[in-house]
């Protein structure tokens, strides 16, 4: 039942707040918490093996064999947890925006894309996965194409025509799986994996670039990225962070829970090509961050680099290489949403998001830029950081697996230093553009929404055995399946 | 058959308004009367041959026009002010009942001058309400290129069922499918040419590409309540009876017709999709989607199967869909604007009620779940690649990609920030209207189970 509440209160939320109109916001943030009680409840009483628990199955399309079947393991569990602790944040992030027109809509529209995320994490019947992975499109979509910035009108509809080919091509594929079930078919996840392991490598391999074409859209994997930076650019900055930190994880998790148990001979044929997409993405994207004279496309492109070296971990297939896609996940989630949120910040302030127009802002606002520094420290994966932990755990699996690819994904901590530390020297240090009276440092709220990420990033650098434990079971499990399929005589 | 009694009976009802003067009560007797009419069609399942063996009420034809005068009542309600506004309320409003008849016999013929009377009934009331802006030059073209093409189509058919008897001797389907399922005679080569013949004149109604081209033209000038009827209503009827005609009475002769259909399936797709791009009037848009989404419904008909529950379903989604969206140009047009895209700049901020509710419709018609559209789409789509048509569901997912670019250049521009702040004011009941159906669109998207019948 709890599993239900997660993804019927946020809609049962955004229905209230679109038919009160008043008080949009506080509603909005109250029930986020309410949300995120109900989730650590959820951790609190999780068993962590690797069994699917709190499920609930029901009845819904009997004639076409679909159901309402949802539940978590460890893996779904982590990124729900990160959903909802990151909602109220980026509520409350959003307070600071100057005057959202029509905030009631604004904020129905995010608390149904939180009820979009989290089914998308807890759905066990493919169908019920597509209808709340399309779902969590169109509230973005809509966040972006109204309170977007210039030329938002083209870009987002050509985000959301790129996501919804992607889609397509995924719905194929699990129509396509649906048809080889046995028996009556059905939509839920075991038939699939079944019918999905049962057919030759040819149709498996189609199979696999089906559904990572889908993802690989939603993460972005170069080189199916170029939707990206427009979007996280013209977005308005609560929209961004919905995209980056959680949306994005969509298409990891598909990776994790859809793609790899399913057809695993595809993966075994075609899996290091991705990877290698992988890793090109991770020095491409670098490459570009290092250019970059705008704040928010350097991040969104740090974001490309990221999540490269996550797919290319995941595609290891190996329990070092997941376990740190997972902790990246979080870490990636909290600091790519801390520092578009600093950006906001000095926006606000400053009107600018290019750096060359910025400068010296340390001298002004000191705990501005110390939190600025800690958030990106955790990007860029220093030790003690949560980053380190993923990225360690990742490029430590990619070295196993191959020693030039570890070399090369390796980069991606260079790379993302020089690029990071650029631009935090470009904003930060230098010689002050700006008068002290013009920038103010952190007000009261500003500090209730970077404090937690700043204490989680380190705890999470520090500490992550509690976390990692909650998905270590779910994760040994779906490897040891998908390995013991794949040494089986054929 | 006590269906057609009814609704006949309104429209009678409807002319003797103006000579005893009740006009005032008319439009709620006629909606009362259609809620009466529903509730008949729902309960009278399976009487059977009625009027001398002429009309066949079988489950299909039930759940068909039970759909068919459940629209009709939005319809009403939804052209209430139409009517309201403008003189000549009763010879229109008996216009369309007789038009509902016509589309009613076509849910129910058994025989195939039932199909003739059918089609001539609904479409000769068409031809005159699609003019009714007698003083409005788009109007006539409307009316006229509606009536030289609709002649054009029932000749066609004509002939087609002049050659069909001439090779099996009757008219009756049952006979018919008789005749060409036994293989012991050979059928004449001129049934063959009947059968396709009978096809281009239905395919003329249902607007289906190559003989799609007098559909634009038509929605556009027609005035937009009788565009909504036209498809919506006509569209539902138009491929009731085309269902009934190929699935059960040619079934047996599928070869002929089979390739033909295909071809036309994957015109009209494309066509009507590329067409729909390059519209900058909303109604010549959603003519073109359409079309379209006639193409969708073809893919059902090549791919076989449940073809009858299957079109049902995906109908009533489309039509609930469609009536929404020509609700909202209703209303923009009542408040003296035209329907060019320029005009639904900033329609969220002039009237959020009117935005929402096409923004939802618009999704449907693309086919973002979970709306009706989508699972109407998704229906289709597990038809053709269970039955081994994965070209064809490929092509329909490339035009409902295109099909998203076109929908959302409407709603792009609602949302736009550009036009002028002006209120459109819409009444209670319009907005009741609208409600239901936005709903609808979502139950009928969220619940699919609860709507099939067939």
């Amino acid at each position: 039942m709890l599993t239900i509440f997660l993804i019927a209160w946020p809609l049962i939320a955004a229905i209230i707040i679109a038919v009160v109109k008043q008080h949009a916001r506080t509603l909005a943030l109250a029930a986020s918490l309410i949300e995120l009680v109900a989730s650590i409840v959820m951790v609190t009483s999780f068993i962590p093996d690797a069994s699917i628990q709190f499920s609930v199955d029901l009845t819904w399309i009997a004639s076409a064999g679909i159901r309402f079947y949802i539940g978590v393991d460890g893996i779904s569990l982590l990124l729900v947890l990160l959903t909802t602790v990151l909602m109220p944040l980026i509520i409350l992030a959003s307070f600071t925006a100057t005057q959202i027109k029509n905030p009631s809509a604004f904020y129905s529209l995010i608390l149904v894309m939180q009820m979009a995320l989290v089914g998308v994490f807890v759905a066990l019947d493919g169908f019920l996965f597509y209808i709340f992975w399309e779902m969590a499109l169109i509230p973005i979509y809509f966040i972006c194409l109204l309170w977007g910035g210039d030329d938002r009108a083209r870009i987002t509809l050509k985000f959301f025509i790129y996501t919804l080919a992607g889609s397509l091509l995924m719905l194929i594929a699990m129509v396509y799986l649906y048809f080889h079930t046995p028996g009556m078919h059905r939509f839920d996840i075991q038939s699939l994996y079944e019918a999905g392991r049962a057919l030759p490598v040819g149709e498996q391999s189609i199979l696999f670039w089906a559904f990572f074409i889908a993802f690989a859209i939603k993460m972005p994997v170069f080189p199916f990225h170029t939707w990206q930076p427009d979007t996280y650019q013209v977005a308005p900055t609560t929209g961004t962070v919905l995209l980056s930190a959680i949306m994005l994880k969509m298409g990891i998790y598909g990776v994790i829970r859809w793609l790899m148990p399913m057809v695993p001979l595809g993966v075994q044929e075609w899996g290091i090509t991705a990877m290698v997409l992988s890793v090109v993405g991770v020095v491409y994207a670098s490459a570009i961050a290092l250019v970059q004279n705008n704040n928010k496309r350097l991040i969104a492109y740090s974001s490309i680099a990221h999540v490269g070296l996550i797919s290319a971990g995941l595609f290891t297939m190996s329990a070092i290489g997941w376990q740190g896609a997972m902790i990246q996940m979080l870490s990636h989630g909290l600091t790519v949403f801390g520092l578009f949120y600093v950006i906001e910040i000095i926006h606000q302030r400053k009107a600018t998001h290019t750096m060359s127009e910025l400068g010296g802002i340390r001298s002004v606002a000191p705990q501005l830029s110390t939190v600025f520094l800690i958030i990106l420290l955790g990007s860029i994966a220093l030790p003690f950081t949560s980053g380190f932990v993923g990225e360690f755990l990742l490029i430590n699996s990619l070295v196993q697996y191959q020693i030039v690819m570890g070399a090369v994904a390796g980069l991606t901590t260079i790379l993302g230093a020089v690029y990071m530390l650029r631009a935090f020297q470009k904003m930060m240090l230098g010689e002050t553009k700006l008068a002290a009276n013009e920038f103010q440092d952190l007000s009261l709220r500003e500090k209730s929404v970077l404090y937690p990420v700043v204490v989680l990033v380190i705890l999470l650098g520090i500490y992550p055995a509690p976390l990692l434990a909650l998905s270590e079971a779910a994760v040994n499990n779906l490897l040891f399946t998908i390995n013991d399929y794949l040494t089986l005589p054929k | 058959m006590y269906l057609i009694y009814i609704i006949c009976g309104l429209g009678i009802v409807s002319l003797l308004a103006e000579i005893f003067n009740f006009k005032k009560a008319l439009l709620p007797i006629i909606m009362l009367g259609l809620l009466a009419a529903i509730g008949v069609a729902a309960v009278g399942e399976n009487t059977g041959l009625a009027f001398s063996g002429m009309v066949l009420f079988d489950r299909f034809s039930v759940v068909y026009s039970t759909m068919i005068v459940a629209i009709a009542f939005c319809w009403f309600w939804m052209a209430y002010s139409y009517f309201h506004n403008r003189p000549y309320l009763t010879d229109q409003s008996a216009l369309v009942l007789f038009s509902i008849v016509g589309a009613v016999i076509l849910t129910a013929f058994a025989n195939m001058a039932m199909l003739f009377l059918g089609i001539e009934i609904l479409s000769i009331a068409l031809y005159a309400l699609s003019g009714s802006k007698k003083n409005n030059l788009f109007s006539t073209e409307s009316s006229f290129k509606y009536f030289l093409m609709g002649s054009f189509a029932t000749g066609f058919l004509l002939m087609g069922i002049a050659l069909v008897y001439g090779a099996t001797g009757s008219f009756e389907l049952m006979s018919i499918q008789t005749a060409s399922t036994n293989g012991a005679q050979p059928l004449p080569s001129f049934f063959y040419v009947g059968v396709l013949l009978i096809l281009v004149g239905i395919s003329f109604k249902v607007s289906v590409v190559p003989f799609h081209f007098w559909a634009p033209d038509v929605y556009e000038g027609a005035p937009t309540p009788i565009t909504a009827f036209m498809s919506t209503i006509v569209k539902m009827a138009a491929f009731a009876a085309l269902i009934r005609l190929f699935t059960v009475c040619f079934a047996a002769t599928s070869i002929t017709w089979l390739v033909v259909f295909y071809v036309m399936c994957v015109l009209t797709l494309l066509v009507s999709s590329v067409s729909a791009v390059y519209q900058s009037n909303v109604k010549r848009m959603l003519a073109y989607s359409s079309v379209g989404h006639a193409g969708y419904i073809l893919i059902a008909i090549v791919s076989g199967g449940n073809v009858g529950g299957l079109v049902s379903y995906y109908l009533a989604g489309y039509a609930v869909a469609s009536l929404i969206a020509f609700a909202v140009i209703h209303q923009i047009e009542e408040s003296g604007r035209t329907v060019f895209l320029s005009d639904f700049q900033g329609l969220f901020r002039k009237s959020p009620w009117l935005a929402v509710s096409m923004t939802i419709a618009l999704l449907s018609l693309a086919g973002i779940p979970p709306l009706a559209g989508f699972f109407g789409k998704y229906l289709l789509l597990t038809q053709a690649i269970g039955n081994g048509h994965l070209a064809l569901a490929l092509v329909a997912i490339f035009t409902s990609l295109i099909g998203v670019y076109y929908y959302f250049k409407v709603i792009i521009a609602m949302y736009s920030a550009v036009g002028s702040d002006q209120n459109i004011m819409i009444s209670t009941s319009q907005k009741a209207l609208l409600f239901i159906l936005v709903t609808l669109v979502v139950v009928l998207g969220v619940f699919p189970d609860w709507f099939t019948f067939l």
